[in-house]
Order: C-alpha cells, then sequence, then structure tokens
C-alpha cells in the first residue's frame, strides 16, 4: 500500500493539521512505515469473522427522559477562548 | 521505617487507631515530594493547600465521629487526565493548559465519598498517547530507579511517583498498555480492570473501547483497596457493567485453592531479554512451587495485537481529538495570525489547523493522522473493519485460552526502562513497547504488572497476569500469592 | 405540469425534532427558544471526558413513527459517528446512524384534495435517530466579524425520513411533507413547527428528460433551506426549471457532475448554489464506542404498534365508508388533526345526522377556527352545545340561514341554541297557519302558478321571499314544498 505525500496532506485537511515541508516529510515516512508494519492483518483471512468494535457484548443503556439542570451559563463560557457572554464566538466561516 | 515508605493499608490502620492524622500523612508526602519531586518530575500539579485542608476536615470528622469512607485520610495521586471540577486538568497537552472541567469524573467523586485526600495531578504522555512519558507537553517524567532512564507511559507520573514514594496510592489509565507497562518499569503494582468496570465518565477520551481506570501501588492489597473504591456501575458511562463490586480488600489474603496459569509460548519469542525472561520464568517456578498448574496455551494471533491496536486506537482517538478545535474550550491560536495566508481557505478553516498544529504535540498529531486516513474512504475496508475482525480473533483466542486455565503468566514488557530519548525518534520502536499489554485492552480482559524481578543493573521487572473480564477479585488474590512468597515489592529506589 | 419537456424526480429527507423533554444523549432540555447557552452541560458541549447515554424516550417515538410508516424494525440496532469539522458541532462529530439504522423499508400513501396528481404511494427508505447540531449565527457580511454559536439546540433528538426517489412534481413533494407533518401529529411524536425548525426539509432533485436518443438524467441537486411547504413547492419547482435550462446549455447528465447542495433563498425565491467545501466530503463513518446498540423484542415492538392508534389514512376511510361523509369533507376534518376529528365524531353521536355534523364542521366551524386562528380545543361551543343547534336544524325549525344566526349568536353570549331562538323570537310556525299563508300569496300571484305550471319551479321563488316578509319565521323549504303541493293540485 503507497501513501504519498499528496495523499498525506489530503489527510491533514480532513484531519484540520497543518505541517510545514519538513514536517510533512517526517510525517510521510511515519506514517509509511507504520502503514508498512499494520499491513501484516492483510495475511489474516477473516472472511466469516464477525467485526469486534465493543470490548463487552452489553446493550441498552438506555435513560429515562428526565430533566437534569444544565450549566449556568458563565460555566460554559469560563473556557471558552472567545465569547460576548451569551454565545461562543469563532472565526467566520467564509473568507473574503 | 517511616511513614511514608508503609504500604497504604498500614497507613491506612495507623489513621483509624488515631495513631497518625492525616495531616501528618499529607505533610509527609508533601515533605517527600519536595525533597525528591525536582529530580523525578511525577508531577504536573502538587495541590498542597488543597490536600492539607481535605485532610484536616478528614481528621475533623474522625475526632467528632462522623462517618467516614474506605479511604479516609489517605493521599491518593491523579493522573491528570480525570476532570476534576475547578481544577485545571490538562491532559499534558498544551491543548488543555487552561481547561477548568465544570464537572467531575466519576471516579474523583467516588474517592472523594471515599474521603481520600487528593495530593495533585501526575505527568503524562499527551492525551495518553506514548509509552514513556517523553510525550508531556510540560516536562519529562524521570524513572525512581536510574533518573537517565523514562518511567514508562503513559501513566508515568502515576507509576513514578509511587516508586519514589511520593504517594501511597495513585490513579492510572490503560489504554494499550499505560498502567502495567509503567508500573513494571518503576517497580510497583498496577491493575488494568475489566473494560466496564470502572467508569470512564470524566476520563478524557484516547480510544473509548479500550480506555480503562485502574489503580497503582506498592503492593496488592493497597491495589485491591483502591480498587474496591473505583469499581462499579455508573449510569453517565453506557458502557459501565452492573455487576457486583466483590470486597477486594477482604478477600486478598486468601490463596486460591486451585490455579491453572498458561504461559504463552509467543511471549518469549525474539525480542525478549534475557535477563526479563529469566526473571519471569522464575516467577513461573514460583507459582508451581505454591501449588499451581502451569499449562502451555496458543494465542495464535497475539502477534497482530499491535497492528489491530495502531489501526482501532488512532481512529478512535481521530474522532475523539476533533472536539479540540479552538472552537468551544482550550487552546486557540492568537487571532493574530488569522490573518489571509495565502490559502483559499476561510478564516475559520484556518483557525482549526493552527490551533491543531500548535496545541498538540508531534505524537498526538501522528496518530490523528493516522486514524483519519485509516478512516477514510477507500481505506476503512482494509484497515478499521479488518482490525476490528482481528480484533474478535484475538477475543477468542482469549476465550479459549479461559477455558483452559485460570489466567495468563508472562512478561509485561520485552525490556526494563530504557534510557530518555532512546525512542523518540522511532515511533514503531516505541509502539512495539505495549507488544503484551495490547491485547488485554483489545479483548477487554483484566491485567495486572506486579515486581517480579530486578536486572543486573537494579531495573525492576515486572511480571503480568491476566484474567478472564470481571475476575479481578481472583486476579488480585493470585497477585498477592505472588507477593506472599517474595520480596520484590518491598525494595525502592535511592533518591 | 404535465406539458413540461420533462419529468421531475423528487426523493426527501425530512428531519424531525422528537418532542422529548430531554437531550438525545444528556438530559439537558430541549425547549425552544430561550436564552443562547443556557440549556447545555458538559455532554452536549462535547467537553472532554463526558459521556453520552441514550434518551429512551427518543428511541420509542421513533419506533413509534418508524411503525406508523409502515417501516421494518430491526432487532438490533446501533450508533455511529459521522465526522466533520464545524463550530455548531461541538464533539467534531455528529452521532448518527450509518449501516444499521433502527427502521427501514415502510411507505406513506399521498393523494391531491385538490386533484393535482393521481394518489401515491412514496417508499420510505429508512428512518434513523440523529443528534441536532447547535445554531451558527453568522455576521451580515461574510467573512467580517465573528460568527456567534448557541449550543442549546445540540443533541436534540432528531429522526431523519429518507423517502425513495418515488415523487414525480413539486405538488406531490408538498403534499408528502403535509401528510407525513400530519401522520407525525397525530402520533403526537413532534411539535412539527416548521418556522422553529422541528421539522425540516431537504429534497433531492433531478429531471429525466426524454430525447431521441431516450431519457436523460441530469445531475442530482440537493435542496436545502425550504422552510415552509410553500418554499418546498416553490424551491423545486424553480429548481426543475433551472435544471432544465442548465441541461439545454451544458448537456451535462448524471454522473458526469458531482452532486451540487443549493439553498432556497425564500426572498429573492431562488436556489443558489452553496460554497464548496474546502474538500470532498469524507464523513468517515464508524461505530461510536461510547454508546452500546440498542436490542428490542417482539413484545416490545408490538406494544409500540398497539399504542399508535387510528392514523389520518385510516380515519378518513372510516368517515367515508361509517359516517357516510363526502371524500372532500372526511380529508378537510382528518387534515386538520386528531381534536377536530374528536370533535366530529362526538357532534355525530350526539346529534345522530352524520352528514350534517360534517358539513357543519367542514363548513361553519372551521370558517371560525380560521377567521379567529384559533385551534378547536379553543373553540367556544362544545359538541354537545353543538348538538342541540343541529338538533334544531334536523327537526326543521331552523333553515340554514336562521341557524347560522343562531350560532352567531351563541358563540357571542355563550348561550344555549333554544335560549338563542327565544331570544331572536324565533318560532316555530305552525303548519296549518302556514299553509293558510300559502294558499294566501298563491292567490295573488297568479303568474308563479303559471310559470310552475309551465315547468319552472323555480318561479316559486317568489312565493317564498313574500312569506318571509308576512312571517320572518318561516321555513324557506317547508313554503317551497307546500306551495310547490298546492299549485299541482289546482
Amino acid at each position: 500500500m503507497s501513501l504519498t505525500r499528496q495523499d498525506v496532506e489530503k489527510v491533514a485537511l480532513l484531519a484540520r493539521l497543518r505541517f510545514d515541508d519538513a514536517e510533512l516529510d517526517k510525517i510521510t515516512e511515519h506514517m509509511v512505515q507504520i502503514v508498512q508494519y499494520v499491513d501484516k492483518l492483510s495475511e489474516l483471512n477473516t472472511e466469516e469473522v464477525e467485526p469486534m468494535a465493543h470490548a463487552l457484548d452489553i446493550h441498552n443503556a438506555l435513560a429515562e427522559d428526565e430533566l437534569r439542570p444544565s450549566l449556568l451559563r458563565d460555566e460554559v463560557l469560563k473556557n471558552a477562548p472567545k465569547h460576548d457572554g451569551e454565545y461562543f464566538l469563532v472565526p467566520a466561516v467564509l473568507g473574503e | 521505617m517511616s511513614i511514608i515508605q508503609k504500604t497504604a493499608t498500614e497507613q491506612l490502620a495507623l489513621l483509624r487507631s488515631g495513631e497518625i492524622t492525616s495531616v501528618e500523612l499529607t505533610q509527609a508526602y508533601l515533605n517527600r515530594i519536595h525533597q525528591v519531586e525536582p529530580a523525578i518530575g511525577a508531577f504536573l500539579r502538587v495541590e498542597s493547600e488543597a490536600a492539607l485542608t481535605q485532610a484536616a476536615e478528614v481528621d475533623r470528622k474522625r475526632e467528632t465521629g462522623e462517618p467516614l469512607g474506605k479511604l479516609a485520610g489517605l493521599p491518593v495521586a491523579i493522573k491528570d487526565i480525570l476532570c476534576t471540577k475547578d481544577t485545571p486538568t490538562t491532559c499534558g497537552s498544551k491543548m488543555l493548559e487552561n481547561f477548568v472541567p465544570p464537572y467531575n469524573a466519576t471516579v474523583v467523586e467516588k474517592l472523594q465519598a471515599a474521603d481520600a485526600v487528593i495530593l495533585g495531578r501526575t505527568n503524562m504522555d499527551e492525551f495518553a498517547m506514548g509509552s514513556s512519558t517523553e510525550n508531556s507537553a510540560y516536562h519529562p517524567t524521570q524513572n525512581p530507579w536510574d533518573t537517565s532512564r523514562i518511567p514508562g507511559g503513559s501513566s508515568g507520573g502515576a507509576a513514578a511517583c509511587i516508586s519514589a514514594d511520593m504517594a501511597p496510592l495513585s490513579l492510572g489509565t490503560d489504554t494499550g498498555g499505560s498502567i502495567r507497562q509503567p508500573a513494571a518499569l518503576c517497580g510497583c503494582v498496577g491493575l488494568k480492570p475489566t473494560y466496564g468496570r470502572v467508569s470512564r465518565y470524566g476520563l478524557i477520551a484516547f480510544a473509548s473501547s479500550l480506555d480503562q481506570i485502574g489503580p497503582l501501588a506498592k503492593t496488592v492489597e493497597d491495589v485491591a483497596l483502591l480498587m474496591e473504591v473505583l469499581a462499579g456501575h455508573d449510569a453517565l458511562d453506557s458502557t459501565s457493567v452492573d455487576t457486583p463490586v466483590p470486597a477486594y480488600s477482604g478477600s486478598v489474603h486468601q490463596p486460591l485453592e486451585s490455579l491453572t496459569l498458561g504461559v504463552v509460548n509467543q511471549h518469549f519469542g525474539a525480542g525478549i531479554d534475557a535477563e526479563i525472561e529469566a526473571a519471569v520464568k522464575q516467577a513461573i517456578a514460583t507459582y508451581t512451587s505454591l501449588g499451581a498448574t502451569i499449562k502451555n496455551i496458543e494465542m495464535p494471533h497475539a502477534d497482530y495485537g499491535i497492528a489491530t491496536y495502531y489501526i482501532i486506537a488512532p481512529c478512535e482517538a481521530s474522532s475523539n481529538l476533533a472536539r479540540y478545535d479552538g472552537a468551544h474550550y482550550g487552546y486557540r491560536t492568537d487571532h493574530a495570525e488569522l490573518v489571509e495566508d495565502g490559502t483559499d481557505e476561510g478564516p475559520l478553516v484556518r483557525m482549526y489547523r493552527k490551533t491543531r498544529s500548535e496545541g498538540f504535540g508531534a505524537e498526538v498529531q501522528r496518530r490523528i493522522m493516522l486514524g483519519t486516513y485509516a478512516l477514510s474512504e477507500g481505506y476503512y475496508d482494509a484497515f478499521y473493519l479488518k482490525a476490528l475482525k482481528v480484533r474478535r480473533l484475538i477475543r477468542q483466542d482469549y476465550d479459549n485460552a479461559f477455558g483452559e486455565v485460570d489466567m495468563i503468566i508472562g512478561p509485561v514488557t520485552a525490556n526494563a526502562a530504557f534510557s530518555k530519548g532512546e525512542k523518540t525518534s522511532d515511533p514503531m520502536a516505541m509502539y512495539l513497547e505495549d507488544l503484551y499489554t495490547v491485547t488485554a485492552n483489545l479483548a477487554g480482559v483484566a491485567g495486572i504488572s506486579l515486581p517480579c524481578g530486578f536486572t543486573k543493573s537494579g531495573l525492576p521487572i515486572g511480571l503480568q497476569l491476566q484474567a478472564a473480564p470481571f475476575q479481578e477479585e481472583k486476579l488480585l488474590r493470585a497477585a498477592q500469592m505472588f507477593q506472599n512468597a517474595t520480596d520484590f515489592h518491598t525494595r525502592r529506589p535511592e533518591l | 405540469m404535465s406539458d413540461a419537456p420533462y419529468e421531475i424526480v423528487i426523493g426527501l429527507e425530512v428531519h424531525v425534532q422528537l418532542k422529548t423533554n430531554t437531550k438525545l444523549f444528556c438530559r439537558c432540555s430541549t425547549m425552544f427558544g430561550s436564552p443562547p447557552n443556557t440549556q447545555t452541560c458538559p455532554v452536549c458541549l462535547g467537553m472532554p471526558g463526558a459521556l453520552p447515554v441514550m434518551n429512551k424516550k427518543a428511541y420509542f417515538l421513533g419506533m413509534k413513527t418508524a411503525l406508523a410508516l409502515h417501516c421494518g424494525i430491526p432487532k438490533f440496532t446501533k450508533w455511529d459517528r459521522k465526522n466533520y469539522f464545524y463550530p455548531d458541532l461541538p464533539k467534531g462529530y455528529q452521532t448518527s446512524q450509518f449501516d444499521l439504522p433502527m427502521s427501514e423499508e415502510g411507505y406513506l400513501d399521498i393523494q391531491s384534495t385538490k386533484d393535482e396528481f393521481e394518489p401515491r404511494r412514496v417508499r420510505i427508505i429508512r428512518a434513523h435517530l440523529e443528534e441536532d447540531a447547535g445554531k451558527s449565527i453568522h455576521d451580515e457580511v461574510a467573512g467580517k466579524g465573528d460568527s456567534r454559536i448557541d449550543l442549546n439546540r445540540t443533541g436534540t433528538p432528531l429522526l431523519e425520513i429518507v423517502s425513495y426517489p418515488d415523487m414525480r412534481s413539486a405538488a406531490e413533494a408538498k403534499v408528502y411533507m403535509q401528510e407525513l407533518r400530519l401522520l407525525l401529529t397525530y402520533l403526537e411524536v413532534s411539535d412539527c413547527n416548521m418556522q422553529e425548525g422541528s421539522l425540516r426539509c431537504d429534497a433531492n432533485v433531478n429531471l429525466h428528460i426524454p430525447t431521441e436518443n431516450g431519457v436523460i438524467a441530469t445531475p442530482i441537486v440537493e435542496i436545502k433551506n425550504m422552510n415552509s411547504f410553500r418554499s418546498v413547492e416553490r424551491g423545486i419547482n424553480y429548481e426543475a426549471k433551472r435544471q432544465y435550462d442548465v441541461w439545454q446549455e451544458t448537456g451535462k447528465i448524471l454522473g458526469e457532475l458531482p452532486k451540487q447542495t443549493r439553498g432556497w433563498d425564500d426572498s429573492a425565491q431562488v436556489t443558489r448554489a452553496q460554497r464548496e467545501k474546502e474538500e470532498s466530503a469524507d464523513y468517515r463513518y464508524f461505530p461510536c464506542p461510547d454508546l452500546v446498540p440498542v436490542v428490542v423484542t417482539d413484545e416490545q415492538i408490538e406494544e409500540v404498534r398497539s399504542g399508535i392508534g387510528e392514523l389520518p389514512s385510516g380515519l378518513r376511510q372510516r368517515l367515508e365508508s361509517d359516517f357516510g361523509l363526502s371524500t372532500y369533507t372526511s380529508d378537510v376534518i382528518v387534515n386538520q388533526g386528531r381534536a377536530l376529528v374528536d370533535y366530529f365524531l362526538e357532534l355525530a353521536a350526539t346529534c345522530g345526522d352524520h352528514k350534517l355534523a360534517g358539513n357543519w364542521i367542514q363548513g361553519e366551524v372551521l370558517r371560525i377556527l380560521n377567521d379567529q386562528e384559533i385551534s378547536i380545543d379553543e373553540f367556544k361551543l362544545t359538541p354537545s352545545q353543538m348538538a342541540e343547534l343541529l338538533r334544531l336544524v334536523q327537526a326543521g325549525d331552523l333553515d340554514s340561514s336562521k341557524a347560522k344566526d343562531v350560532f352567531t349568536a351563541m358563540l357571542e353570549s355563550g348561550q344555549s341554541a333554544a335560549d338563542v331562538v327565544e331570544d331572536l323570537g324565533i318560532e316555530r310556525v305552525d303548519e296549518g297557519a302556514l299553509e293558510d299563508l300559502c294558499r294566501m300569496l298563491i292567490e295573488r300571484n297568479q303568474r308563479v302558478v303559471d310559470d310552475v305550471k309551465g315547468g319552472n319551479e323555480k318561479a316559486v321563488g317568489a312565493l317564498i321571499g313574500q312569506a318571509k316578509k308576512e312571517n320572518p319565521n318561516v321555513n324557506p323549504g317547508q313554503v317551497r314544498q307546500i306551495c310547490l303541493d298546492i299549485i299541482k293540485n289546482i
């Protein structure tokens, strides 16, 4: 499985990360190395095997529809990098 | 023997009998921290004032005869990954440098209800990603047995503070070995409970289907003591299991009448250090002398554990860590830098990418990248889905094994503590540190690490016992049998 | 529509906010309109370490809706994460259902009350649960200043109902939405308030155009932001014309362009292309490790099914077959909602004349409800008060115009029908006296007699007018009948 620098750049955008040229070279090298290693799973025939997403076979953890107190707004906003006392503030989605 | 060298169980008896107060005990630990912490760096924050206040409150309750919790007056150190209301919780990351949770993790509430005294927050690899605690955004932690070496990770601070006698009890988390490996490298005892045994509510997620909180201490009985407080169902964690919690500390000294231990041949293949192999084999011999039956068992997919783990864990992490984007809490890149930078991205995407590239360290970014890649269109089946299938095969290996034996016995790591910087530039070498530990997380079973010897150069060696889901009680009793017959757990580093 | 040189193909994705007290994965309130960021907690804020716990009621409301849409309910369903970055999505992923939704393969029958199209069965692909996002308020001048984020709505339970592309006109799409809304209202699973966003609709639209080389399909466009039934209809019709023009211009067909998303601009009455994202969407769905699957038994499914009650389609049939109402009247009553149907049923039972009850509700009662913009629950007259009035009509004591006067007076004064009749001085005219009056009028109007004899029965109308002048209480129907009988015997 080949993984190119361009692939890594695409993944970086999906992951909302950014690398400069030197970092991109390094992370590409590391990712290629790791992907080559994990590719050893392809040795195994798993056609008949059910995937296992959870460590335990449990189900139906359901809660009753009963109100619990929300946080006070001051508590909600106190960790916000930017807010106006009512809303979280973030840079505009679109540019220009 | 000074008070801090005693076990938590012994200290608890002294507190109960009134021979010492919690303030005295807490002060003794604070003094010790003051003395050795500069060389070790086990803590991110020591909360001296709060700890002494809490200790005084427990002493007052005791004096006035108010009911007291199971850990009343005992200091506990907490890995800085467990949210604590109105107290900074950083997860070892610059991303959460100024984050102050408005709520408590369930285990923190349980500790408070047990009247434990919270000493401070221990160092860790950023977001629990690492095996050496070198990935902390703040500072590294030194191994108390040799400060030129790493303490293991990611719960490196949690293990180092125990072996350096800076706390009698500590809380760690284990996603692929993050309690057991540092416990082994620092010469203390660490338990990774069955998945679902301890509530994850308030544990800052790395890989949700693998993460578990567990206790570290000097002895098995101390681990049992803390485990009894941590375990139990929590309605706030959908993956927590509602089965009764045995009185671990009450039964830990009862030896198991019959014990069949399985030895996995792959554990002693190429790559394991000869001194480690010898110590673990000696430990197996000890169990034989205690009446245990030893059986060779097959774990045909054990060698695929690392590959499976390094797909599943990064995939979950890539999603779990998407929330750190500078919008609602945590680090945000300097707005001044948000000016047009030649790309065609809008200001929001620029903010996201800068924030995350600046706020996360290299290892965290590497795992986010790996997980994002493995889940992305065209690769999902080959990587993520494949790994979920192999995960089931690994679980089946365990099910088959536990049909034949009570527990699996083997090494925790292939080598003793390595030197600082030795593996930082080679991620794959670092990942292979988890070779013997990741499969327990993938399968969801319980595992414990306890001291079973020392290398010639004086570094601790760990022994791992693994048991079927919810067999912690038996696991602790088997481990206690070993400690009754050996004294490795009584040795302390010179500091 | 039918003369257009193309066929429109429409599939709808409808998002319904389920009527729960609390959110899908935490116990914060779902109330609409609270001050920003006052209904949030660590879970719906996506704070580090917080974990979701599924709302039981949301699951069962979803199941009730799915069953009413004739969907199958799998015994096993699970939760998946849809990963993308947006500031109104604080976790960086939306918890939704991907490959094993809670329901699949149902249908909704639609028909036009105005004969705009043939009755049609619209098949449902699936209905699945997911969490709503928060709200972003963007600055008027895009790109200038910060966007404001309110996370009150974050985590509100949504049922996404996805139809097959079975609709062939904007009118069908509108009626589908109306019928779906009616169904949801009957089920009491949602407020269905389109202005408040508790019922939202996205449409996938393209055209099938017959050409010399066979039928071609235009690229599919998803239209968003259609926040009223009217805009659903207008948005789709606009988009159809636009796609036809574009096809004529470019010749591009399905497969040659990626799926486009366009927003309906209600003020300009156009769809506009939404800015392409920086990369093609890759949501990296995978099972949510924090939530465990839901497993249901047949017994649970049957219990929910038995609680569904009568639905609009069944009620319409019953009103026609059991109560003899016209298709139109039963449609009108059923489409107003369950409360009006109940009102009708009670009135019909009390007064005994089903058709009369139906006509009065469809006519006078609905007129009042519409004029006063009130619901039947706020309507002043109880079914038994109304029944008293209708019994007077049945007995011939009131003609329809008098009855309407009485009805109006009852609404104003709150008095019973009998009291109003007395107050207005309406008295039943003795049959003998009425016959005398008619004979007198016939003698005075030979011309009318000749006309009627000549075959023009309508001419008798002149006598009715005169009779009313003589005695305002006469029943015109009676006067007509008596006069005709007398003239025939002359």
